[in-house]
C-alpha cells in the first residue's frame, strides 16, 4: 500500500484440500467432499452464492473448523488437519473485523507478534512498518471504537499480515464498506497481496472483486466446487450455465445448425463467429439440423448498420450506464438479449434505440453447445 | 403558555412529586434514627446516640453481612464466569434452558427456596448452623445476576470471534482468556459483582429463613431492631445500613454507565 513491504525470504506455501465435507450437527451439509489445490503464492478466490458454503472451506482451511472423518488439509504436504489454527501461522481477516476492543490499533496489530515473543523494539518498529504500509500510522493509539469502517479493515489487514504468516485467509473483507471504499480498497489489498507474495484466498460472493484479486477464481455453490480457472476462463469458458450465469450475464439464442450458420429465428449466426478455441471442450461437432445453442456475452455483440448485422430483432429498453448503453433486444431467440455498446449515445434521444425500433447484431465470438448444455 | 406548562412544569412537578413519594419515609426515618426523642420531635434536640447504641450492638452483624456479601461475590464470579463464558461461546438452545434455569430461584420467593435448602441441608448440623449456609442461599440468590450481567457484555462483544481473530495470531486458549476474554469482560464482571453485593447485603426473605441468632445479617438485625427495641434505636439502624448500601448503589450506577456507555 504505502511504501513497498521488504520481499519475504520464507517460500510462499502450498495449500491442499483433501475430500474435505463438512457436516453440522443440525444435519446441515455445508460441504460435499472438496477437493482443492492452492499454488504456492498465488491469490485464489473463492466466489459463490450466499450459504454455498464458502466461510465453511475457508474455516477448514484456517484450523478453526475441522473435517468430517476422511477429509485432509495439507501444508506444503504436512498434514495439517488436526492442528487448532493457533499452530498452523495463518493470517486471518474477518467479515466483522474482529479487532480487540480492549487495545489501542498498535496493540491490535503488535498482538501476534508478542506471541510469537518478538523483542520489544522489533516490534515497534514491525508495527509501525505496518502501519505506515497500510496508511493509518496517525492512529497508532486510537481505541478501535473511534474508528471508520474502512480504518478498521486496514487495522485489520496489518493485524494479520504483521507476524508473515505462511496463508493470509480473507473472508469477504470488504463487504461491509460503500461501493466506493470497497474499490479503493480493493485495488489497495491487490496491490498489497502481490506486494508480499504471500499464498493468500479471498472469499467473495461479489464476481467482479474475484475477477480483479484472484490469480484463479474458484466458483462454488450448493457446498461444491463448479469451477476453478483463471478469471477470464471463468468468464469466457464456464464449465456450466450456473458458472456462466453467477459470473455475469450470459446470452443464449437457440437454434439448428445449418451449413457454416446457425438458423435462429432472428436469422443466422456464422459458425466463424465461433472462433476456434470456442468450441467446447471435447465435443464433437453436431451434424447438420442438431439442434444447437449460441452463448455470447453483452459486449461479444455489436450494433450493426441496417444490412450488415447477422441477426435483426426489436429493441425493448435501453438505459444509459454512463461508461455504455445497455440495449434489451427480443427476437432474436426465444428469449431476450442484452447487449452493450460503449459511447456516446443518448437512448432518450436517439429514436434507434427507442423501443419498438429495429436493430441488427453482429456477434463477434460465441461458443456453441449442443442444445440444453453448458 | 399552556406548551410550556405541558412540557415543562408538570413533567416537573410529577417527577418531584414521585421523588418525595420515594423519599420521604426514608429521610424521616433518617431523622428519627438521629433525634434525641421522636415523641418530643426534632426540636428536641439531635444525636448520633442511638447510631452509636446500634453500632455497639450490632458491629458484628455489620461485619457478618459484609464478608457475607465479599464472599458471595467471590463465589458468583468462581461459578458464573465460567457459566457465562460457556453460555456465551455456545449459543444454542440448551444454552438459553440454562440461562432460564438459573434464573428461577430469583422468580421463586425468597422464601420457598430457603425451605427448600433447609430440607436438603437441615439434617447437616455444623452447616445449618453456620454462616456458610446462608452464603449458599445468597449465591443461589445472585448467581444469575452476575451470569447475566457478563454474558449480556461478551454477547454484544461477539467474544466467540473476537477468540477466533486471537486464535488466528497465535494465542492458544489461556492467553485468549487472560488477554482478550477477561479484558472484555471487566465492565460486566464490575457491574455484576457490585450488583451481587448489594443484593447480598438487602437480602431479607432467604437470610431470614436461613439465619440462627448467631448468624444474623443487617437486614434481619433491622427487623430484630424494629421489633424489640424503641423506635429511636430502630430508625438509627436505618441510618447505618444506609450508609452501606448508598455508596455501593451509587458504584453501581457508574459501572452500569461503563458498562453500556463505555463501548
Ligand atoms: N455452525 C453452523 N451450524 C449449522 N449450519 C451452518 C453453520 N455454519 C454454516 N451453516 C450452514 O452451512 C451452509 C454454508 O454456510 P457458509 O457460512 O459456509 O456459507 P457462505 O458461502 O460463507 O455464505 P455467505 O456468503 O452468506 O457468508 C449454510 O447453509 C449455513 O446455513
Ligand atoms: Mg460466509
Amino acid at each position: 500500500m504505502g511504501g513497498q513491504p521488504e520481499r519475504r525470504t520464507q517460500t510462499p506455501l502450498a495449500i491442499r484440500v483433501e475430500g474435505c465435507a463438512r457436516t453440522f450437527p443440525d444435519g446441515v451439509r455445508a460441504l460435499d467432499r472438496v477437493d482443492l489445490d492452492i499454488r504456492a503464492g498465488e491469490t485464489l478466490a473463492l466466489l459463490g452464492p450466499s450459504g454455498c458454503g464458502k466461510t465453511t472451506l475457508l474455516r477448514l482451511i484456517a484450523g478453526l473448523d475441522h473435517p468430517d472423518p476422511g477429509g485432509r488439509i495439507l501444508f506444503d504436504g504436512e498434514d495439517v488437519t488436526a492442528l487448532p489454527i493457533e499452530r498452523r501461522r495463518v493470517g486471518m481477516v474477518f467479515q466483522s473485523y474482529a479487532l480487540f476492543p480492549n487495545m489501542s490499533v498498535a496493540a491490535n496489530v503488535a498482538y501476534g507478534l508478542k506471541i510469537q515473543g518478538m523483542a520489544p523494539d522489533m516490534r515497534r518498529a514491525r508495527v509501525t512498518e505496518m502501519l505506515e504500509m497500510m496508511r493509518i500510522a496517525p492512529l497508532a493509539d486510537r481505541a478501535i471504537d473511534q474508528l471508520s469502517g474502512g480504518q478498521r479493515q486496514r487495522v485489520a489487514l496489518a493485524r494479520a499480515i504483521a507476524p508473515r504468516p505462511r496463508l493470509l485467509l480473507l473472508d469477504e473483507p470488504l463487504t461491509a464498506l460503500d461501493a466506493k471504499l470497497r474499490d479503493a480498497l480493493r485495488v489497495e489489498i491487490d496491490q498489497l497481496l502481490r506486494a508480499l507474495g504471500t499464498t493468500a484466498l479471498y472469499v467473495t460472493h461479489d464476481q467482479a472483486e474475484a475477477m480483479a484479486l484472484g490469480d484463479r477464481v474458484v466458483v462454488m455453490t450448493h457446498g461444491r466446487i463448479a469451477q476453478i480457472g483463471t478469471p477470464y476462463e471463468i468468464y469466457h469458458r464456464p464449465a456450466g450455465r450456473f458458472v456462466a450465469d453467477f459470473v455475469g450475464l450470459m446470452n443464449r439464442i437457440r437454434g439448428t445448425l445449418s451449413g457454416d450458420g446457425v438458423r435462429c429465428p432472428g436469422g443466422i449466426v456464422p459458425l466463424a463467429a465461433a472462433g476456434p478455441s470456442h468450441r467446447p471442450a471435447g465435443a464433437r461437432r453436431p451434424g447438420d439440423g442438431a439442434p444447437v445453442e449460441i452463448q455470447f456475452r453483452p459486449e461479444d455483440a455489436v450494433v450493426a448498420a441496417p444490412g450488415q448485422g447477422h441477426v435483426r430483432g426489436t429493441v425493448t429498453a435501453s438505459f444509459f450506464l454512463g461508461d455504455r448503453v445497455r440495449i434489451l433486444v427480443e427476437g432474436v431467440g426465444t428469449t431476450p438479449l442484452t447487449v452493450e455498446t460503449g459511447g456516446r449515445i443518448d437512448p432518450l434521444t436517439d429514436a434507434t434505440l427507442a423501443a419498438g425500433a429495429p436493430i441488427e447484431l453482429r456477434i463477434q465470438s460465441a461458443p456453441l453447445a449442443p442444445e440444453g448444455e453448458a | 403558555m399552556t406548551r410550556s406548562v405541558f412540557r415543562f412544569w408538570l413533567p416537573l412537578g410529577f417527577t418531584l412529586l414521585v421523588s418525595a413519594f420515594l423519599i420521604l419515609p426514608v429521610l424521616l426515618s433518617v431523622l428519627a434514627g438521629v433525634t434525641l426523642n421522636w415523641q418530643r420531635g426534632p426540636a428536641g434536640g439531635l444525636t448520633f446516640r442511638w447510631v452509636a447504641e446500634v453500632w455497639g450492638l450490632y458491629a458484628d452483624t455489620v461485619l457478618r453481612t459484609l464478608l457475607l456479601a465479599g464472599a458471595t461475590a467471590i463465589a458468583d464470579l468462581l461459578l458464573g464466569l465460567p457459566l457465562a463464558y460457556v453460555l456465551a461461546r455456545h449459543p444454542s438452545r440448551k444454552a438459553r434452558l440454562m440461562e432460564e434455569l438459573i434464573m428461577l430461584p430469583v422468580a421463586v420467593p425468597g422464601l420457598a427456596t430457603a425451605l427448600a435448602l433447609i430440607i436438603l441441608y437441615g439434617g447437616w448440623q455444623s452447616l445449618r448452623g453456620g454462616s456458610v449456609f446462608i452464603l449458599i442461599g445468597h449465591v443461589l440468590f445472585t448467581l444469575p445476576f452476575m451470569v447475566r450481567s457478563v454474558l449480556a457484555v461478551l454477547a454484544a462483544l461477539d467474544i466467540r470471534t473476537l477468540e477466533e481473530g486471537a486464535a488466528s495470531l497465535g494465542a492458544g486458549p489461556w492467553r485468549r482468556l487472560l488477554t482478550v476474554v477477561l479484558p472484555n469482560a471487566r465492565p460486566g464482571i464490575l457491574a455484576g459483582a457490585l450488583m451481587v453485593v448489594t443484593l447480598s447485603v438487602g437480602e431479607f426473605n432467604m437470610t431470614w429463613m436461613l439465619h440462627t441468632p448467631l448468624t444474623k445479617t443487617l437486614p434481619v438485625g433491622l427487623a430484630d431492631a424494629y421489633a424489640s427495641m424503641r423506635l429511636e434505636i430502630a430508625s438509627a439502624y436505618t441510618v447505618v445500613f444506609l450508609l452501606m448500601i448508598v455508596p455501593l448503589l451509587v458504584l453501581m450506577q457508574k459501572a452500569a454507565a461503563a458498562a453500556s456507555g463505555g463501548r
